[in-house]
Protein backbone atom coordinates (compact mmCIF):
# COMPACT_ATOMS: atom_id res chain seq x y z
CA UNK A 1 0.00 0.00 0.00
CA UNK A 2 1.33 3.51 -1.07
CA UNK A 3 2.00 5.63 2.06
CA UNK A 4 0.62 8.95 1.43
CA UNK A 5 3.15 10.70 3.57
CA UNK A 6 5.05 10.68 0.69
CA UNK A 7 2.89 12.65 -1.35
CA UNK A 8 2.46 15.59 1.16
CA UNK A 9 5.99 16.92 0.10
CA UNK A 10 5.49 16.32 -3.38
CA UNK A 11 2.63 18.35 -3.44
CA UNK A 12 3.39 21.29 -1.88
CA UNK A 13 6.62 21.52 -4.01
CA UNK A 14 3.65 21.77 -6.95
CA UNK A 15 1.45 24.50 -5.12
CA UNK A 16 5.16 26.55 -4.56
CA UNK A 17 5.68 26.16 -8.37
CA UNK A 18 1.90 27.18 -8.83
CA UNK A 19 2.45 30.38 -6.81
CA UNK A 20 5.42 31.04 -8.36
CA UNK A 21 3.84 30.63 -12.24
CA UNK A 22 1.00 33.25 -10.99
CA UNK A 23 3.84 35.58 -9.39
CA UNK A 24 5.82 35.24 -12.80
CA UNK A 25 2.37 35.91 -14.66
CA UNK A 26 1.62 38.96 -13.00
CA UNK A 27 4.93 40.60 -13.82
CA UNK A 28 4.83 39.46 -16.94
CA UNK A 29 1.61 41.22 -17.88
CA UNK A 30 3.20 44.41 -16.57
CA UNK A 31 6.09 43.91 -19.77
CA UNK A 32 3.52 43.17 -22.31
CA UNK A 33 3.31 45.67 -25.04
CA UNK A 34 4.05 44.87 -28.47
CA UNK A 35 7.66 45.27 -28.58
CA UNK A 36 8.52 43.47 -25.22
CA UNK A 37 6.27 40.68 -25.19
CA UNK A 38 8.87 38.19 -26.53
CA UNK A 39 11.62 40.09 -24.52
CA UNK A 40 9.81 39.29 -21.29
CA UNK A 41 8.50 35.63 -22.79
CA UNK A 42 11.93 34.33 -23.61
CA UNK A 43 14.50 36.30 -21.79
CA UNK A 44 12.61 37.54 -18.55
CA UNK A 45 13.15 41.25 -19.70
CA UNK A 46 16.74 40.67 -18.45
CA UNK A 47 16.16 40.91 -15.07
CA UNK A 48 17.74 38.18 -13.41
CA UNK A 49 20.71 38.74 -10.42
CA UNK A 50 22.91 36.49 -9.22
CA UNK A 51 21.21 34.13 -7.49
CA UNK A 52 18.58 32.98 -9.46
CA UNK A 53 20.98 33.12 -12.64
CA UNK A 54 23.22 30.71 -10.86
CA UNK A 55 20.44 28.24 -9.76
CA UNK A 56 19.01 28.21 -13.23
CA UNK A 57 22.23 27.55 -15.01
CA UNK A 58 23.31 24.50 -12.29
CA UNK A 59 19.45 23.50 -12.64
CA UNK A 60 19.30 23.28 -16.02
CA UNK A 61 22.40 21.78 -16.07
CA UNK A 62 21.80 18.65 -13.44
CA UNK A 63 19.24 16.65 -14.57
CA UNK A 64 17.88 13.23 -14.38
CA UNK A 65 21.37 11.66 -14.91
CA UNK A 66 23.10 13.98 -12.32
CA UNK A 67 20.75 12.51 -9.90
CA UNK A 68 19.46 9.00 -10.72
CA UNK A 69 21.77 7.42 -13.51
CA UNK A 70 25.31 9.30 -12.56
CA UNK A 71 24.74 7.49 -8.86
CA UNK A 72 23.32 4.34 -10.67
CA UNK A 73 26.55 3.90 -12.04
CA UNK A 74 28.80 4.83 -9.22
CA UNK A 75 26.49 2.33 -7.54
CA UNK A 76 28.26 -0.70 -9.94
CA UNK A 77 31.30 0.99 -10.36
CA UNK A 78 32.05 2.97 -7.18
CA UNK A 79 34.90 5.72 -6.01
CA UNK A 80 35.99 5.93 -8.95
CA UNK A 81 32.91 7.40 -10.72
CA UNK A 82 32.21 9.93 -8.67
CA UNK A 83 35.47 11.25 -9.47
CA UNK A 84 34.45 11.39 -13.08
CA UNK A 85 31.51 13.41 -12.28
CA UNK A 86 33.76 15.77 -10.12
CA UNK A 87 34.49 16.81 -13.59
CA UNK A 88 31.45 18.96 -13.46
CA UNK A 89 32.40 21.10 -10.40
CA UNK A 90 34.08 23.74 -12.76
CA UNK A 91 31.52 24.06 -15.38
CA UNK A 92 29.77 26.72 -14.59
CA UNK A 93 32.03 29.35 -14.03
CA UNK A 94 33.76 27.91 -17.19
CA UNK A 95 30.39 28.69 -19.26
CA UNK A 96 29.67 32.51 -17.63
CA UNK A 97 33.59 33.10 -17.73
CA UNK A 98 34.25 32.70 -21.34
CA UNK A 99 31.26 32.98 -22.66
CA UNK A 100 28.91 35.65 -20.05
CA UNK A 101 30.22 38.94 -20.73
CA UNK A 102 30.83 39.19 -24.09
CA UNK A 103 27.41 37.75 -25.08
CA UNK A 104 25.78 40.34 -22.62
CA UNK A 105 27.93 42.83 -25.01
CA UNK A 106 26.85 41.42 -28.08
CA UNK A 107 22.98 41.03 -26.58
CA UNK A 108 22.59 44.77 -25.70
CA UNK A 109 23.96 45.89 -28.93
CA UNK A 110 21.21 43.37 -31.08
CA UNK A 111 18.54 43.21 -28.79
CA UNK A 112 19.45 39.33 -28.87
CA UNK A 113 17.01 36.92 -26.97
CA UNK A 114 17.72 33.27 -28.55
CA UNK A 115 21.00 32.05 -29.01
CA UNK A 116 20.19 31.25 -32.57
CA UNK A 117 19.97 35.08 -32.39
CA UNK A 118 23.64 35.34 -31.58
CA UNK A 119 24.50 33.22 -34.44
CA UNK A 120 22.78 35.19 -36.69
CA UNK A 121 24.39 38.98 -35.59
CA UNK A 122 27.82 36.91 -35.94
CA UNK A 123 26.99 35.39 -39.47
CA UNK A 124 26.06 36.50 -42.80
CA UNK A 125 24.80 33.64 -43.66
CA UNK A 126 21.01 32.68 -43.10
CA UNK A 127 21.62 28.89 -43.57
CA UNK A 128 24.07 28.85 -39.73
CA UNK A 129 20.75 30.38 -38.41
CA UNK A 130 17.65 27.50 -39.95
CA UNK A 131 20.70 24.61 -39.55
CA UNK A 132 21.05 25.83 -35.63
CA UNK A 133 17.13 26.32 -35.16
CA UNK A 134 17.11 22.74 -36.91
CA UNK A 135 19.21 20.99 -34.70
CA UNK A 136 17.81 22.81 -31.58
CA UNK A 137 14.54 21.54 -32.64
CA UNK A 138 15.74 17.94 -33.02
CA UNK A 139 17.94 17.73 -30.32
CA UNK A 140 16.18 19.02 -27.69
CA UNK A 141 13.04 17.01 -28.51
CA UNK A 142 15.17 13.85 -27.95
CA UNK A 143 16.68 14.68 -24.89
CA UNK A 144 13.15 16.28 -23.38
CA UNK A 145 11.63 12.75 -24.20
CA UNK A 146 14.86 10.91 -22.29
CA UNK A 147 13.87 13.56 -19.26
CA UNK A 148 10.70 12.78 -18.99
CA UNK A 149 11.09 9.47 -19.12
CA UNK A 150 13.75 8.92 -16.40
CA UNK A 151 11.13 10.97 -14.61
CA UNK A 152 8.54 8.84 -14.61
CA UNK A 153 10.41 5.98 -14.13
CA UNK A 154 11.80 6.74 -10.81
CA UNK A 155 8.46 8.27 -10.27
CA UNK A 156 7.46 4.53 -10.57
CA UNK A 157 9.93 3.21 -8.78
CA UNK A 158 10.38 5.38 -5.48
CA UNK A 159 5.66 5.49 -5.16
CA UNK A 160 4.77 2.09 -6.61
CA UNK A 161 2.24 4.24 -8.74
CA UNK A 162 2.04 3.47 -12.36
CA UNK A 163 4.63 4.88 -14.90
CA UNK A 164 1.78 6.89 -16.72
CA UNK A 165 0.84 8.58 -13.60
CA UNK A 166 4.03 9.74 -12.90
CA UNK A 167 4.55 11.22 -16.34
CA UNK A 168 0.94 12.80 -15.99
CA UNK A 169 1.39 14.82 -12.82
CA UNK A 170 4.99 16.38 -13.92
CA UNK A 171 4.88 16.33 -17.94
CA UNK A 172 1.56 18.37 -16.95
CA UNK A 173 2.93 20.09 -14.78
CA UNK A 174 6.05 21.28 -16.23
CA UNK A 175 4.50 21.84 -19.47
CA UNK A 176 1.64 24.29 -17.74
CA UNK A 177 3.64 26.53 -15.81
CA UNK A 178 6.53 26.69 -18.86
CA UNK A 179 3.66 27.64 -21.39
CA UNK A 180 1.32 29.93 -18.94
CA UNK A 181 4.78 31.80 -17.48
CA UNK A 182 7.43 32.21 -20.07
CA UNK A 183 10.78 32.35 -18.99
CA UNK A 184 10.43 34.12 -16.03
CA UNK A 185 8.42 31.33 -14.33
CA UNK A 186 11.04 29.02 -16.00
CA UNK A 187 14.07 30.82 -14.19
CA UNK A 188 12.71 31.07 -10.85
CA UNK A 189 11.25 27.95 -10.61
CA UNK A 190 14.79 26.83 -11.61
CA UNK A 191 15.85 28.48 -8.17
CA UNK A 192 13.37 26.64 -6.49
CA UNK A 193 14.31 23.28 -7.97
CA UNK A 194 18.29 24.42 -7.63
CA UNK A 195 17.69 24.80 -4.08
CA UNK A 196 15.54 21.46 -3.32
CA UNK A 197 18.04 19.56 -5.46
CA UNK A 198 20.85 20.96 -3.13
CA UNK A 199 18.76 20.07 0.32
CA UNK A 200 17.38 16.87 -1.24
CA UNK A 201 20.65 15.45 -1.82
CA UNK A 202 22.36 16.72 1.33
CA UNK A 203 19.36 14.73 3.14
CA UNK A 204 19.58 11.96 1.65
CA UNK A 205 23.60 11.24 2.08
CA UNK A 206 23.17 12.21 5.95
CA UNK A 207 20.80 9.30 5.90
CA UNK A 208 22.80 6.81 3.65
CA UNK A 209 26.25 7.66 6.36
CA UNK A 210 23.84 7.43 9.17
CA UNK A 211 22.39 4.03 8.04
CA UNK A 212 26.43 2.70 7.37
CA UNK A 213 27.76 3.17 10.08
CA UNK A 214 29.78 5.83 9.30
CA UNK A 215 31.94 6.60 6.38
CA UNK A 216 34.85 4.70 7.13
CA UNK A 217 33.07 1.61 8.15
CA UNK A 218 31.32 1.66 4.65
CA UNK A 219 34.30 2.58 2.35
CA UNK A 220 36.21 -0.37 4.06
CA UNK A 221 33.23 -2.46 3.60
CA UNK A 222 32.90 -1.35 0.02
CA UNK A 223 36.79 -2.50 -0.70
CA UNK A 224 35.70 -6.33 0.90
CA UNK A 225 32.49 -6.16 -1.70
CA UNK A 226 35.42 -5.53 -4.68
CA UNK A 227 38.63 -3.58 -3.91
CA UNK A 228 37.92 -2.19 -7.51
CA UNK A 229 35.18 0.13 -5.61
CA UNK A 230 37.41 2.47 -3.84
CA UNK A 231 40.09 3.04 -6.68
CA UNK A 232 40.02 5.98 -9.29
CA UNK A 233 39.82 3.09 -12.04
CA UNK A 234 36.51 1.64 -10.62
CA UNK A 235 35.41 -2.28 -10.01
CA UNK A 236 37.21 -4.00 -12.87
CA UNK A 237 39.50 -1.35 -14.09
CA UNK A 238 35.80 -0.10 -15.61
CA UNK A 239 36.96 3.74 -15.32
CA UNK A 240 40.30 3.68 -17.38
CA UNK A 241 42.00 6.68 -18.15
CA UNK A 242 41.06 7.61 -22.22
CA UNK A 243 37.78 7.13 -21.01
CA UNK A 244 37.62 9.62 -18.52
CA UNK A 245 39.79 12.09 -20.09
CA UNK A 246 36.61 11.81 -22.50
CA UNK A 247 34.15 12.84 -19.71
CA UNK A 248 36.30 16.06 -19.64
CA UNK A 249 35.77 17.02 -23.20
CA UNK A 250 32.79 15.95 -22.87
CA UNK A 251 31.11 17.70 -19.63
CA UNK A 252 34.26 19.43 -19.27
CA UNK A 253 34.75 21.63 -22.56
CA UNK A 254 32.49 20.89 -25.10
CA UNK A 255 29.48 21.67 -22.70
CA UNK A 256 30.54 25.84 -23.50
CA UNK A 257 28.34 24.75 -26.75
CA UNK A 258 25.37 23.72 -25.17
CA UNK A 259 22.83 26.03 -25.80
CA UNK A 260 20.56 25.91 -23.20
CA UNK A 261 23.13 26.72 -20.78
CA UNK A 262 24.65 29.59 -23.25
CA UNK A 263 21.19 30.63 -23.46
CA UNK A 264 21.09 31.68 -20.08
CA UNK A 265 23.77 34.44 -20.05
CA UNK A 266 21.63 36.18 -22.27
CA UNK A 267 18.93 37.18 -19.17
CA UNK A 268 21.21 38.75 -16.69
CA UNK A 269 21.21 41.93 -14.71
CA UNK A 270 24.62 43.40 -14.64
CA UNK A 271 28.50 41.99 -14.06
CA UNK A 272 27.63 41.57 -10.13
CA UNK A 273 24.51 38.96 -11.42
CA UNK A 274 27.28 37.32 -13.51
CA UNK A 275 30.54 36.93 -10.70
CA UNK A 276 27.88 35.62 -8.01
CA UNK A 277 26.31 33.49 -10.17
CA UNK A 278 29.94 32.11 -10.81
CA UNK A 279 30.65 31.40 -7.07
CA UNK A 280 26.99 30.37 -6.39
CA UNK A 281 26.32 28.35 -8.98
CA UNK A 282 30.22 26.01 -8.38
CA UNK A 283 28.94 25.50 -4.82
CA UNK A 284 25.99 24.81 -5.56
CA UNK A 285 26.57 22.63 -8.61
CA UNK A 286 29.78 21.10 -7.27
CA UNK A 287 27.86 20.07 -3.49
CA UNK A 288 24.82 18.45 -5.20
CA UNK A 289 26.74 16.09 -7.93
CA UNK A 290 29.26 14.80 -5.23
CA UNK A 291 26.55 14.19 -2.67
CA UNK A 292 24.34 12.41 -4.98
CA UNK A 293 26.94 10.57 -6.11
CA UNK A 294 28.34 9.24 -3.04
CA UNK A 295 24.98 8.10 -2.38
CA UNK A 296 25.32 5.79 -5.08
CA UNK A 297 28.94 4.72 -4.38
CA UNK A 298 27.82 4.69 -0.81
CA UNK A 299 24.87 2.66 -1.32
CA UNK A 300 26.93 -0.09 -2.34
CA UNK A 301 27.48 -1.44 1.10
CA UNK A 302 24.39 0.08 2.52
CA UNK A 303 21.72 -1.37 0.44
CA UNK A 304 23.58 -4.44 -1.45
CA UNK A 305 22.07 -6.21 -4.09
CA UNK A 306 20.90 -3.75 -6.46
CA UNK A 307 20.64 -4.51 -10.24
CA UNK A 308 19.83 -2.34 -12.55
CA UNK A 309 21.53 0.67 -12.03
CA UNK A 310 18.84 3.39 -12.66
CA UNK A 311 16.90 1.46 -9.13
CA UNK A 312 19.88 2.45 -7.15
CA UNK A 313 19.32 5.63 -5.94
CA UNK A 314 15.17 4.90 -5.88
CA UNK A 315 15.81 1.67 -3.91
CA UNK A 316 18.41 3.17 -1.33
CA UNK A 317 15.95 6.23 -0.76
CA UNK A 318 13.08 3.64 0.14
CA UNK A 319 15.21 1.60 2.71
CA UNK A 320 17.42 4.68 4.53
CA UNK A 321 14.50 7.13 4.88
CA UNK A 322 11.28 7.36 5.96
CA UNK A 323 8.12 8.24 3.65
CA UNK A 324 7.94 11.45 4.07
CA UNK A 325 11.29 12.29 3.81
CA UNK A 326 11.35 9.78 0.86
CA UNK A 327 8.20 12.28 -0.75
CA UNK A 328 11.52 15.46 0.19
CA UNK A 329 13.94 13.50 -1.67
CA UNK A 330 11.90 12.64 -4.37
CA UNK A 331 11.28 16.55 -5.46
CA UNK A 332 14.92 16.70 -5.83
CA UNK A 333 15.38 14.61 -9.24
CA UNK A 334 11.66 15.62 -10.44
CA UNK A 335 13.12 19.52 -10.01
CA UNK A 336 16.59 18.42 -11.50
CA UNK A 337 14.39 17.31 -14.72
CA UNK A 338 11.57 19.83 -14.80
CA UNK A 339 14.11 22.21 -14.91
CA UNK A 340 15.84 20.87 -17.65
CA UNK A 341 12.89 20.57 -19.43
CA UNK A 342 11.37 23.88 -18.69
CA UNK A 343 14.85 25.33 -20.13
CA UNK A 344 14.42 23.07 -23.47
CA UNK A 345 11.00 23.88 -23.82
CA UNK A 346 10.85 27.73 -23.78
CA UNK A 347 14.29 27.41 -26.15
CA UNK A 348 12.00 25.22 -28.74
CA UNK A 349 9.37 27.45 -28.80
CA UNK A 350 11.28 30.73 -29.23
CA UNK A 351 13.35 28.71 -32.36
CA UNK A 352 10.13 28.64 -33.70
CA UNK A 353 8.03 31.60 -32.74
CA UNK A 354 11.34 33.93 -33.05
CA UNK A 355 13.68 32.43 -34.98
CA UNK A 356 11.56 30.59 -37.71
CA UNK A 357 8.34 32.67 -38.25
CA UNK A 358 8.89 35.80 -36.68
CA UNK A 359 12.36 36.36 -38.63
CA UNK A 360 11.80 34.79 -41.70
CA UNK A 361 7.76 34.54 -42.35
CA UNK A 362 6.70 38.07 -40.77
CA UNK A 363 10.48 39.49 -41.66
CA UNK A 364 10.36 41.06 -38.40
CA UNK A 365 8.40 43.46 -39.16
CA UNK A 366 5.64 43.82 -36.19
CA UNK A 367 2.95 45.94 -37.99
CA UNK A 368 2.53 42.59 -39.91
CA UNK A 369 1.08 40.88 -36.82
CA UNK A 370 -0.92 42.33 -33.76
CA UNK A 371 0.80 42.05 -29.86
CA UNK A 372 -2.20 39.35 -28.71
CA UNK A 373 -1.64 37.02 -31.98
CA UNK A 374 2.16 36.66 -31.16
CA UNK A 375 1.21 36.10 -27.30
CA UNK A 376 -1.34 33.15 -28.36
CA UNK A 377 0.96 31.79 -30.87
CA UNK A 378 3.59 31.38 -28.53
CA UNK A 379 1.95 29.53 -25.68
CA UNK A 380 0.33 27.29 -28.24
CA UNK A 381 3.63 26.52 -29.65
CA UNK A 382 5.09 25.83 -25.81
CA UNK A 383 2.02 23.77 -25.13
CA UNK A 384 2.31 21.69 -28.71
CA UNK A 385 6.17 21.26 -28.00
CA UNK A 386 5.35 20.16 -24.66
CA UNK A 387 2.58 17.63 -25.92
CA UNK A 388 4.71 16.01 -28.66
CA UNK A 389 7.29 14.88 -26.19
CA UNK A 390 4.71 13.82 -24.02
CA UNK A 391 3.48 11.68 -26.23
CA UNK A 392 6.60 10.11 -27.49
CA UNK A 393 7.48 9.40 -23.66
CA UNK A 394 4.20 7.44 -23.22
CA UNK A 395 5.86 3.87 -24.53
CA UNK A 396 9.03 4.68 -23.40
CA UNK A 397 11.93 3.51 -25.80
CA UNK A 398 14.81 1.34 -23.69
CA UNK A 399 17.49 3.07 -25.10
CA UNK A 400 17.46 5.78 -22.73
CA UNK A 401 20.44 6.59 -21.26
CA UNK A 402 22.11 6.34 -25.21
CA UNK A 403 19.13 9.07 -26.59
CA UNK A 404 20.06 11.20 -23.72
CA UNK A 405 23.71 11.29 -23.96
CA UNK A 406 23.46 11.42 -28.07
CA UNK A 407 21.45 14.29 -27.77
CA UNK A 408 24.14 16.08 -25.25
CA UNK A 409 26.80 15.63 -27.30
CA UNK A 410 25.13 16.43 -30.39
CA UNK A 411 24.58 19.73 -29.70
CA UNK A 412 28.10 19.51 -28.44
CA UNK A 413 29.27 18.78 -32.13
CA UNK A 414 27.42 20.99 -33.82
CA UNK A 415 27.72 24.16 -31.59
CA UNK A 416 30.91 24.56 -29.67
CA UNK A 417 32.79 25.87 -32.98
CA UNK A 418 30.04 28.37 -33.98
CA UNK A 419 30.23 29.67 -30.76
CA UNK A 420 33.64 29.42 -29.05
CA UNK A 421 35.38 30.85 -32.53
CA UNK A 422 32.29 33.45 -33.45
CA UNK A 423 33.56 35.06 -29.75
CA UNK A 424 36.94 35.06 -29.89
CA UNK A 425 38.05 34.70 -33.73
CA UNK A 426 38.16 37.23 -35.91
CA UNK A 427 38.31 35.15 -38.71
CA UNK A 428 35.48 32.83 -37.93
CA UNK A 429 32.80 33.23 -40.79
CA UNK A 430 29.99 31.27 -42.23
CA UNK A 431 31.66 28.72 -44.50
CA UNK A 432 33.48 27.71 -41.07
CA UNK A 433 30.49 27.64 -39.27
CA UNK A 434 27.95 25.93 -41.93
CA UNK A 435 31.14 23.19 -42.93
CA UNK A 436 31.59 22.69 -39.03
CA UNK A 437 28.13 22.06 -37.61
CA UNK A 438 27.45 19.82 -41.12
CA UNK A 439 30.74 17.54 -40.07
CA UNK A 440 30.01 17.94 -36.63
CA UNK A 441 26.88 16.53 -37.05
CA UNK A 442 27.70 13.55 -39.04
CA UNK A 443 31.05 12.83 -37.36
CA UNK A 444 28.83 12.23 -34.33
CA UNK A 445 26.26 10.41 -36.02
CA UNK A 446 29.36 7.99 -37.81
CA UNK A 447 31.08 7.40 -34.27
CA UNK A 448 28.11 6.30 -32.35
CA UNK A 449 26.49 3.95 -35.34
CA UNK A 450 29.44 2.35 -36.04
CA UNK A 451 31.24 2.19 -32.61
CA UNK A 452 35.01 2.87 -34.02
CA UNK A 453 36.59 4.35 -31.36
CA UNK A 454 39.49 6.44 -31.23
CA UNK A 455 41.78 5.37 -29.09
CA UNK A 456 39.62 4.13 -26.45
CA UNK A 457 37.85 7.39 -26.41
CA UNK A 458 34.00 8.27 -27.19
CA UNK A 459 32.65 9.79 -30.05
CA UNK A 460 32.53 13.23 -29.21
CA UNK A 461 36.36 13.61 -28.78
CA UNK A 462 36.70 12.49 -32.46
CA UNK A 463 33.30 14.78 -33.67
CA UNK A 464 34.72 17.24 -32.05
CA UNK A 465 38.58 17.21 -33.14
CA UNK A 466 36.82 17.39 -36.85
CA UNK A 467 34.58 20.04 -36.15
CA UNK A 468 37.41 22.36 -34.83
CA UNK A 469 39.38 21.35 -38.14
CA UNK A 470 36.81 21.80 -40.57
CA UNK A 471 35.43 25.58 -38.59
CA UNK A 472 39.46 26.65 -39.40
CA UNK A 473 39.54 25.42 -42.48
CA UNK A 474 36.33 26.49 -43.67
CA UNK A 475 36.80 29.76 -42.38
CA UNK A 476 40.06 30.43 -43.90
CA UNK A 477 38.44 29.55 -47.61
CA UNK A 478 35.51 31.79 -47.10
CA UNK A 479 35.57 35.40 -46.94
CA UNK A 480 35.92 37.71 -43.60
CA UNK A 481 32.71 38.46 -42.12
CA UNK A 482 31.99 42.38 -42.92
CA UNK A 483 33.13 45.09 -40.62
CA UNK A 484 30.03 45.89 -39.28
CA UNK A 485 29.79 42.50 -37.64
CA UNK A 486 32.89 42.43 -36.31
CA UNK A 487 32.38 45.67 -34.58
CA UNK A 488 29.75 44.66 -32.51
CA UNK A 489 31.83 41.03 -31.15
CA UNK A 490 34.67 43.93 -30.30
CA UNK A 491 37.02 42.86 -32.88
CA UNK B 1 34.83 54.22 -34.27
CA UNK B 2 35.20 51.96 -32.18
CA UNK B 3 37.46 52.22 -29.34
CA UNK B 4 39.18 48.82 -29.01
CA UNK B 5 41.39 50.20 -26.25
CA UNK B 6 39.35 52.02 -23.82
CA UNK B 7 39.64 51.01 -20.76
CA UNK B 8 36.51 48.73 -20.06
CA UNK B 9 37.86 46.60 -22.43
CA UNK B 10 41.00 46.30 -21.35
CA UNK B 11 39.79 45.53 -17.64
CA UNK B 12 37.75 42.74 -19.00
CA UNK B 13 40.13 41.03 -21.42
CA UNK B 14 42.23 38.87 -18.92
CA UNK B 15 39.15 37.82 -17.56
CA UNK B 16 38.55 34.63 -19.50
CA UNK B 17 42.77 34.27 -19.07
CA UNK B 18 41.92 34.33 -15.39
CA UNK B 19 39.16 31.69 -15.79
CA UNK B 20 41.30 29.75 -17.73
CA UNK B 21 44.14 29.30 -15.04
CA UNK B 22 41.57 28.69 -12.58
CA UNK B 23 40.17 25.64 -14.84
CA UNK B 24 43.77 24.19 -15.86
CA UNK B 25 44.56 24.51 -11.96
CA UNK B 26 41.49 22.19 -10.82
CA UNK B 27 42.22 19.82 -13.79
CA UNK B 28 45.55 19.53 -12.51
CA UNK B 29 45.13 19.15 -9.09
CA UNK B 30 42.18 16.69 -9.83
CA UNK B 31 44.30 14.66 -11.99
CA UNK B 32 47.52 14.21 -9.62
CA UNK B 33 45.87 14.05 -6.42
CA UNK B 34 43.63 10.99 -8.17
CA UNK B 35 46.12 9.08 -9.83
CA UNK B 36 49.28 10.24 -7.75
CA UNK B 37 47.45 9.17 -4.17
CA UNK B 38 45.50 6.39 -5.63
CA UNK B 39 48.26 4.30 -7.28
CA UNK B 40 48.62 1.91 -4.18
CA UNK B 41 45.51 0.25 -4.68
CA UNK B 42 45.05 -2.00 -1.23
CA UNK B 43 47.66 0.19 0.96
CA UNK B 44 45.40 3.52 1.09
CA UNK B 45 45.23 5.40 3.54
CA UNK B 46 42.26 6.70 5.42
CA UNK B 47 41.99 10.66 5.79
CA UNK B 48 38.06 11.17 7.75
CA UNK B 49 36.83 7.81 6.69
CA UNK B 50 38.07 8.27 2.44
CA UNK B 51 40.79 6.94 0.95
CA UNK B 52 43.43 9.92 0.70
CA UNK B 53 43.05 10.22 -3.11
CA UNK B 54 39.53 10.35 -2.71
CA UNK B 55 39.65 12.97 -0.11
CA UNK B 56 41.98 15.24 -1.79
CA UNK B 57 41.36 15.05 -5.46
CA UNK B 58 37.35 15.24 -4.48
CA UNK B 59 36.46 17.22 -1.36
CA UNK B 60 39.56 19.09 -1.32
CA UNK B 61 39.73 19.81 -4.88
CA UNK B 62 36.21 21.42 -5.03
CA UNK B 63 36.43 23.29 -1.81
CA UNK B 64 39.51 24.74 -2.77
CA UNK B 65 38.42 25.54 -5.88
CA UNK B 66 35.31 27.28 -4.35
CA UNK B 67 37.62 29.31 -2.22
CA UNK B 68 40.32 30.75 -5.07
CA UNK B 69 37.40 31.38 -7.24
CA UNK B 70 35.64 33.76 -4.75
CA UNK B 71 39.48 35.23 -4.12
CA UNK B 72 40.09 35.23 -7.96
CA UNK B 73 36.62 37.60 -8.64
CA UNK B 74 37.37 40.08 -5.93
CA UNK B 75 40.49 41.03 -7.09
CA UNK B 76 40.72 40.63 -11.11
CA UNK B 77 36.87 40.92 -11.90
CA UNK B 78 35.41 44.39 -12.75
CA UNK B 79 32.41 45.39 -12.37
CA UNK B 80 32.10 46.96 -15.86
CA UNK B 81 29.13 48.34 -17.07
CA UNK B 82 27.63 45.69 -20.04
CA UNK B 83 25.61 48.51 -21.99
CA UNK B 84 27.83 49.61 -24.63
CA UNK B 85 26.33 52.15 -27.13
CA UNK B 86 25.39 51.59 -30.71
CA UNK B 87 29.33 53.33 -31.87
CA UNK B 88 30.91 50.83 -29.55
CA UNK B 89 32.32 52.86 -26.96
CA UNK B 90 31.38 52.00 -23.08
Amino acid sequence: MINFSLFVPIILYFLLLIVITCYANKKARLAYNKGSFMEEYFVGSRSMGGIVLAMTIVATYTSASSFVGGPGVAYKLGLGWILLSMIQVPTVFLTIGILGKKFARVACCTNCMTFTDFLRARYSSPFVDILSSIAILIFFVASMVAQFVGGARLFEALTGNSYFIGLLIFGISVVLYTTFGGFRAVVLTDTLQGAVMAIASFVILYCTIKTGGGLEHIMKHLATIDPGLITPTGANNAIPKPFIMSFWVLVGIAILGLPQTTQKCLGYKDAKAMHDAMIIGTIVCGFTILAMHMVGALGRAVVPGIEVGDMAIPTIVRSVMSPFWAGVFIAGPLAAIMSTVDSMLIMCSATIVKDLYFHYVLKEDWAKISSKKIKNFSTITTAIIGLIVFAFAITPPDLLVWINLFAFGGLEAVFFCPTIFGLYWKRANSSGAICSMLAGASAFFYFNISGVSFYGTTPIVPSLAIAIIVFVLASFLGKKEPDKILEIFDF
Amino acid sequence: MKDKNSKENKKTDKEPIVVLILYLLFFGFWYLTAYGFGNDAGKYKFIFGMPEWFFYSCIVGYIGICILLYIAIKFFFADTSLIKDKKGKD
